[in-house]
């Protein structure tokens, strides 16, 4: 095997060990999301002409679920390693700072599209919904998941303990995530909210993610892929520096 | 802060060597830019030719360094562990050699045992293995036997040993003054970050070959002027240094001349302790 497969290998195994709490769980978290707000918005929230609300907040809940856990996967393996110190058996190996990337980068998303698919097949029997354009689908999830993933890296990086990475999770991912139209579509916001919500990046990704499955979304697909396209890049290039040059990692 | 400075040394091939001093001399972080953990601000390192920074790929396959902390991956069985550290280093189909590895640490029995269930000692053997399942040709051991029960020990420096009559560089660093005298053939000694000697275990030794005799005496004075160097005084305690065991004659027949009767009496063959001490400080 190669020194890079062995990563990728490493981790897809460590996340596998302790899937109830890394697959398992945020599959639940989901579908309670799904009964809760389905149960007390449906009918309530416009959306998209001839959707239903429960419709529309499945795939944005996979897309969240995605998100979430690719960048769970990176940040939390990554911290684990540097607090307990067995990130050394890594540093002192030929790995290259590319390698270390796309292992951690991969795995993550290995881990976003499980938990994603699994809050599909758990939500999906409550609703019709149909998938309109696969590729879609599978393009904003895997460059979603990769964004994550990468991003995770980064935090995992510059934390030095476990309260630095949840806080970096509570202050910027969830409230990303939940404000990127996740349950709403932006179109229902007052103006100001709805310019705002186009800075954040999460939107574009969820809104993206649903065009594949709805045929419609509040910006044009292309536009959003490349916003999430132009994002992958630059936190993947700050990430790789920041593994060059063995920031927080290597002292 | 400066944790080394103007440190050069060249440890030749085959060598058992020793790097010895206090705690906060500089050992592991001299450790850490060979091995690439710590890059340094000035000066360059290499790995049997290949430079640590440059080349680093060739130069991390050169090497095998048990660190220091007792670190693990709680994921992981003793194999799991050891399979995965060889595939870091692009070796697939290892278990021939892991399974020597595990033999000689005695660690077969616990090989499907997750990491978390090992004690200790068990721990710091899987940290051995898992430095040496590349063959490394060059081993660093930073302080492989602390808190490590005497078993291990013996085993473990068998182990070390036979890899180094195989051709394999050892580089140690340790508290415990024997185990460098024991297994090194060369030493060097920091001391705040810069080497304080460099040399042979037999020149180290011999450069400091006296006796040490200690005396407890039945009055708390010596009678002036003495034949002997005083090293230290605890009351009717001294500790004296004897250049040659001739000179034990003169301390003793000053010591009756003078009424001062003798207590108690020991003589020490010189040891690296002594060097250690007097070359990192406490003494003049």
């Amino acid at each position: 095997m190669t020194p890079f497969w062995t990563l990728f290998f490493k981790e897809l195994l460590r996340f596998w060990k302790v899937g109830i709490q890394t697959v398992a769980a945020p599959v639940l978290t989901a579908l309670l999301y799904l009964v809760i707000f389905g149960h007390a918005l449906e009918g309530r929230v416009q959306v998209y002409d001839g959707v239903r609300y429960t419709s529309f907040l499945v795939p944005g809940l996979v897309m969240m679920s995605v998100l979430q856990n690719a960048f769970a996967n990176s940040s939390s393996s990554l911290i684990q390693s540097k607090i307990t110190g067995n990130i050394v058996f890594i540093l002192l190996s030929p790995i290259s700072h590319l390698e270390f990337f796309s292992a951690y980068v991969l795995a993550s998303v290995v881990r976003g599209l499980v938990v994603g698919a699994g809050v599909l097949a758990v939500t999906v029997w409550f609703v019709e919904l149909r998938l309109g354009a696969p590729l879609w689908v599978l393009a904003f999830a895997l460059l979603g998941a990769a964004l994550l993933g990468a991003l995770g890296l980064i935090a995992g990086i510059c934390s030095e303990k476990i309260d630095q990475l949840a806080a970096f999770q509570n202050f910027v991912i969830m409230p990303l995530t939940f404000l990127s139209g996740v349950f709403y579509s932006i179109h229902s916001l007052p103006d100001f909210w709805q310019k705002l919500s186009h800075a954040n990046p999460f939107f574009y990704m969820v809104d993206g993610f649903r065009y594949g499955f709805f045929g419609a979304s509040d910006v044009p697909p292309y536009a959003s892929l490349a916003v999430v396209g132009v994002s992958f890049l630059v936190v993947s290039l700050v990430s790789l520096e920041l593994l060059r040059t063995g920031y927080k990692l290597r002292h | 802060m400066r944790a080394l400075a103007g440190v050069s040394l060249a440890i030749e091939q085959g060598e058992f060597f020793g790097l010895l001093g206090p705690n906060g001399a500089g050992k592991t972080t001299l450790i850490n830019v060979i091995a690439g953990l710590a890059r340094a601000d000035s000066g360059a390192v290499s790995v049997m030719g290949a430079d640590v920074l440059g080349e680093y790929r060739r130069a991390r396959r050169m090497l095998g360094v048990v660190p220091q902390e007792l670190v693990f991956d709680p994921f992981f069985t003793v194999r799991e562990t050891l399979r995965i550290q060889s595939g870091y280093f692009g070796i697939r189909g290892n278990d021939a050699w892991i399974d020597e590895v595990m033999h000689h640490l005695d660690l077969m029995a616990k090989a499907s045992v997750n990491m978390r269930a090992l004690s200790g000692g068990m721990k710091r053997r899987v940290l051995v293995a898992q430095a040496l399942v590349h063959k490394p040709p060059v081993i660093v051991l930073d302080e492989p036997t602390a808190g490590v029960d005497v078993e291990l020990r013996h085993g473990l420096w068998q182990f070390v040993r036979r890899l180094n009559r195989e051709g394999h560089t050892i580089v140690l660093t340790t508290h415990y003054l024997e185990e460098a005298e024991l297994h090194c053939n060369r030493i060097a000694m920091l001391k705040a970050g810069r080497i304080a000697a460099l040399d042979s275990t037999k020149n180290l030794l011999e450069s400091f070959s006296g006796l040490q005799l200690r005396v407890r005496l039945d009055q708390e004075r010596l009678p002036q002027p003495f034949p002997a160097q005083v090293l230290e005084r605890d009351g009717p305690l001294f500790t004296l240094r004897l250049s040659s065991p001739g000179e034990l004659e003169a301390v003793l027949a000053r010591l009756r001349e003078s009424g001062i009767g003798i207590v108690e009496l020991e003589v020490q063959p010189p040891d690296l302790e002594e060097v250690f001490l007097r070359l990192t400080g406490r003494q003049s």
